[in-house]
């Protein structure tokens, strides 16, 4: 079963949630972080990290020797990453969506492809989790390359957990598409109810099972309460607002582990997930 | 003209709510939103739209099953796995490359242009303000970005406003590489907790890599000293000033529910002060030195 825990709203508690349901659970379970622009699950979770591995794109290099500047692979790029003037053609690999289209078109094979690095993704374990998360290089622009080479780690055998980017546009999409529950995480206030109302439209677009967590679930005021009522939403956790869970948060620490009495919270949160997610 | 964009990293550390502030302190100001994946600076601005437009992204493949011929070359062409076996284009795996659609040798592909989005002129409280909604599950983000800051720009021109106040998205990537170039300062928006900490340290990063003066506000500060502490020195290694230290107050929260900004709500609060006393200090930084009005 592979669970993507997703908000809108950034800063809700997405890490809170997937990383204390990752360490509630005895069996053995996968945490896949997504969120490769911001990755925080590993700050929690401290693991051995055994295996690093840098990613890269294709991205076009041109053969100058057999180039005649016909202009079609310019012609054929909807993204602009390859210009040709006259007799000079130049590649811009951080537009590059590596399509190949270039490659394909061009009638003297004088087009080849090099790399051009995305980040890197690390691999490791601490306890009964499996963890795996990537790390978008600083200045790279496109992170759903990356979070597709995160998800290719996902294991059948076992329970998948995935801690997804904040918003609603593609590289959320890329961490939800084609999971068996989304678990959304929101706050009582106007901004969470309006980045709530986003996410549950792109999640109803793919057509995903859901639920609701809602976290410092005494601030602010009923509004997500109704929507969720309005919306047959189940609301399946309520996490208050507890200065010891802020702290314990702020230190890098796990609420099951500093304060027990979670734990069982969480292990409902997982069983009611099963159940919805048939 | 100045723009002050205001980013954070991680999400959730109070960006809009202290942009929101400064906007109620600044005078001859424009408003920029340039959060379109999950805008929500509106909810206290409360602009009334003025001009409405679309924002079209790329194309994406339409297959014309009557001219197709089940040749098979566009799903052996498509990198996304768009293509299924019945060559019906599934929206969200389209990159929208058009490969298929200019190497189909029957030409059976058509390319609509896409609307994925739209983009708002309006009026607020506070003056002008520029902002967007990306559709659901669009792309282009980045590009949505760079268009409402050129527009904004431009209707500062036109207007004769000196201060354009920005608030930025979560993250390092598309959409934030496109909302910090050719800003006159960041304000990094931090907490502290190791998760604050670290995304703050990856958005300075980016900061440095794009060469864009950036200071810090450490939000909630009270909340963890060691990690103010901490972030305190990683700020001063980096060379950017930390020019705020807002007290964890409730005031904001309840402002946000009103609608208001947290000057409308209760001016005379703990964060009301420490929030005044930031927009001070980011008036005195050379890159924003000019005549601000408030």
């Amino acid at each position: 079963m592979i669970i993507s825990i997703a908000s809108g709203k950034g800063g809700t508690g997405k890490t809170t949630v997937a990383t204390n349901l990752a360490s509630a659970i005895d069996e053995e379970v996968q945490l896949l972080d997504c969120d490769v622009e911001e990755p925080n699950a590993h700050l929690f979770l401290n693991p051995d990290i055994r295996d690093r591995e840098t990613f890269f794109v294709p991205v076009p290099e041109i053969d100058k020797a057999k180039c005649t500047y016909c202009k079609k692979c310019a012609e054929i790029c909807r993204f602009n990453a390859i210009a040709v003037f006259n007799q000079t053609i130049m590649t811009f690999p951080e537009l590059c969506h590596s399509c190949g289209g270039c490659m394909a078109v061009c009638p003297e094979n004088a087009v080849f492809e090099t790399g051009r690095e995305v980040g890197v993704v690390e691999r490791g374990e601490t306890g009964s989790i499996d963890f795996t998360h990537g790390r978008l290089r600083v200045g790279e622009a496109m992170s759903p390359p990356l979070i597709h080479k995160v998800r290719s780690f996902i294991r059948k055998d076992i329970l998948n957990i995935i801690d997804a980017p904040p918003g609603t546009s593609c590289p959320v999409i890329s961490a939800m598409k084609g999971v068996d529950f989304v678990l959304l995480v929101t706050e009582p206030t106007p901004f969470g109810l309006h980045d709530l109302k986003l996410a549950v439209e792109a999640v109803k677009k793919l057509g995903l099972p859901r639920g609701l967590v809602i976290n410092r679930s005494d601030i602010g005021d009923q509004q997500v309460e109704s929507y969720a009522r309005a919306e047959n939403l189940s609301i399946l956790m309520e996490i208050p607002f507890d200065r010891r869970i802020a702290e314990v948060y702020s230190r890098g620490e796990l609420i099951v582990n500093e304060m027990p009495e979670w734990k069982g919270k969480f292990l409902e949160l997982y069983q009611n997930i099963t159940e919805m997610a048939g | 003209m100045q723009e002050l964009v205001v980013i954070s990293g991680k999400g959730g550390t109070g960006k809009t709510s202290l942009t929101a502030a400064f906007i109620a302190l600044s005078k001859k100001t424009i408003i920029c939103d340039a959060d379109v994946d999950a805008a929500d600076l509106h909810l206290l601005m409360a602009p009334a739209i003025q001009h409405r437009y679309d924002f079209t992204g790329g194309g994406l493949a339409e297959i014309n099953r009557e001219k197709c011929t089940g040749c098979g070359l566009c799903r052996t062409l498509c990198r996304f796995g768009a293509i299924d076996e019945n060559y019906g284009v599934d929206p969200i795996d389209c990159e929208g490359c058009g490969v298929c659609v200019d190497l189909c040798p029957e030409q059976a592909i058509d390319f609509p242009v896409q609307t994925c989005g739209e983009w708002f002129i309006s009026d607020t409280r506070f003056g002008p303000m520029v902002h967007a909604k990306l559709g659901i599950a669009e792309e282009n983000s980045g590009k949505l970005v760079s268009l409402i800051r050129r527009k904004t720009k431009e209707l500062a021109g036109e207007k004769g406003l000196d201060l354009i106040m920005t608030d930025g998205p979560p993250g390092i990537g598309c959409p934030v590489i496109a909302a910090i170039g050719g800003a006159s300062v960041l304000l990094i928006v931090t907490e502290p907790s190791v998760s604050g900490r670290h995304d703050m340290a990856r958005v300075a990063d980016l900061a440095t890599h794009f060469n864009v003066p950036a200071a810090v506000c450490i939000n909630k500060f009270d909340l963890n000293l060691d990690q103010s502490t901490a972030i305190e020195t990683m700020a001063a290694e980096r060379q950017m000033p930390v020019v705020g230290r807002i007290p964890f107050d409730p005031v904001f929260t309840a402002s946000m529910v009103r609608g208001q900004t947290v000057f409308e709500y209760d001016g005379n609060s703990e964060a009301a002060s420490a929030v005044r006393h930031m927009w001070k200090i980011l008036k005195t930084l050379p890159a924003m030195k000019y005549e601000v009005g408030g």
